[in-house]
């Protein structure tokens, strides 16, 4: 069962997909409109916390899109980011997330083509996950994904397809 | 400080997803700084807890909250006592004695352990820490100089180094563990006191520590008259 459009947000760098973002719309190229952009100053900002609290909040995918490695504005907050989001990832999959829901991206400022071809193919593999039934459930009393009450044990919890890399 | 790591997630949420108040407690010490149980780990684990509980279509609420610390008294505010008060369960991820003097304070509550609590530690960079006291009840730094060979030696020889000892390791990590006893000895040789280490070092006396009992230790002198 398919629902609606999945819900994907990126976390953007100020410096650099931020702005390829920008220049996308700006080219008038199109990227999906379900992708919410939240603008950050750098994306060495991302910690665990926030890129759970995505998922907490019903995100179905989140990017994490930074600078290429080497020209962070900041020096090393997109190494940071790579780090965290890796984490986090081992977070998503012990919580039985699939953690091919959460992905880092490098993105130039002059890349809008890159910034919109990655959010359509982010898009598109969130579309997939959501119709093989792939992830947590989306209705308390759906019984065709997640695992029925009280019957699953905590080697079960994490039992995901996709490892964290 | 006290070194502790976050149980397995799988271990932590059998022991809560039979409740549906969950109260997920940090410790604004000793947790915070070895990174297992402080305000940002309390914050992880609760989202995870979210997560697990919606995939598994359990009904749990989680609230979260983190205390200056969790083996004092008088961190447990008006605040915190309402929460613990009103939580089934809380999930605390302060050491070993958070745990027990949070059942203390709350005959009523049933609290579960979030970390293993591991030494007492030292936070030699970024993301490592290693052991460096075993809390032995009668210390003889002085003996050695500073390097402890009760918590650093894995036999706690008191007159190391033992035949597993080489190129300055120690046999049980060969990688990451450095001998004791070797420490001891550079210590003493950049010191030109190696000498005094031809002295056998009589048994020490355990009863200070585990052997002893409990430890138990009263100042009359910081007491309240009753
Ligand atoms: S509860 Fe344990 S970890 Fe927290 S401050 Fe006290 S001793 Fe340290
Ligand atoms: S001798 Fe005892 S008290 Fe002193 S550092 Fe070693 S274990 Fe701790």
């Amino acid at each position: 069962m398919l629902k609606k459009k999945p819900k994907i947000i990126a976390f953007c760098c100020h410096y650099c997909a931020f702005t390829a973002a920008d220049l996308a719309g700006t080219m008038r190229l199109q990227y999906p409109a379900n992708v919410n952009i939240v603008r950050l100053p750098c994306t060495g900002k991302v910690n665990a916390n926030m890129l759970l609290q995505a998922f907490v909040d019903e995100a179905d995918g989140v990017m994490v899109a930074g600078c290429e490695p080497g020209s962070c504005h900041f020096l090393e907050g997109n190494v940071r980011a790579v780090k965290r989001v890796s984490f986090a990832r081992e977070k998503l999959s012990e919580a039985g997330i699939n953690p091919e829901r959460l992905e880092m991206f490098h993105i130039p400022a002059s890349e809008g083509p890159l910034f919109a071809k990655s959010a359509k193919e982010f898009t598109e593999k969130i579309s997939q996950l959501e119709k093989k039934g792939d992830g947590e459930a989306d209705e308390p009393d759906s019984d065709e994904t997640g695992v029925e009450t009280g019957e699953t044990d905590s080697r079960e919890i994490g039992a995901e397809k996709g490892e964290p890399d | 400080m006290i070194v502790s790591e976050q149980k397995p997630f799988g271990q932590i949420f059998d022991f809560v997803r039979d409740y549906n108040n969950i109260l997920v407690l940090g410790c604004g010490t000793c947790m915070t700084v070895c990174m297992a149980g402080g305000e940002n780990e309390v914050g992880v684990l609760s989202r995870q807890l979210k997560l697990a509980a919606r995939h598994n279509n359990l009904n749990m609420n989680i609230d979260e909250l983190t205390i200056t610390r969790q083996c004092d008294r008088e961190f447990f505010d008006e605040n915190a006592t309402e929460k613990i008060n009103r939580s089934d369960v809380v999930l605390s991820l302060g050491c070993g004695v958070g745990v027990q003097y949070i059942v203390e304070l709350f005959p009523e509550v049933i609290v579960r352990p979030g970390v293993n609590t591991r030494f007492y530690g030292a936070n030699i960079s970024q993301g490592l820490w290693l052991e460096r006291c075993a809390g032995c009840g009668e210390c003889v730094l002085d003996q050695y100089e500073g390097i402890c060979p009760i918590a650093r030696c894995a036999k706690s020889l008191m007159n190391g180094p033992c035949g597993g000892s080489a190129d300055g390791m120690c046999e049980v990590d060969t990688e990451n563990t450095e001998c004791a006893g070797q420490l001891i000895y550079e210590r003493f040789k950049n010191l030109n006191k190696l000498d005094e280490l031809l002295e056998i070092k009589p048994p020490k006396n355990w009863s200070a520590g585990r052997d002893g009992g409990p430890g138990r230790i009263a100042r009359e002198d910081m007491m309240f008259d009753e």
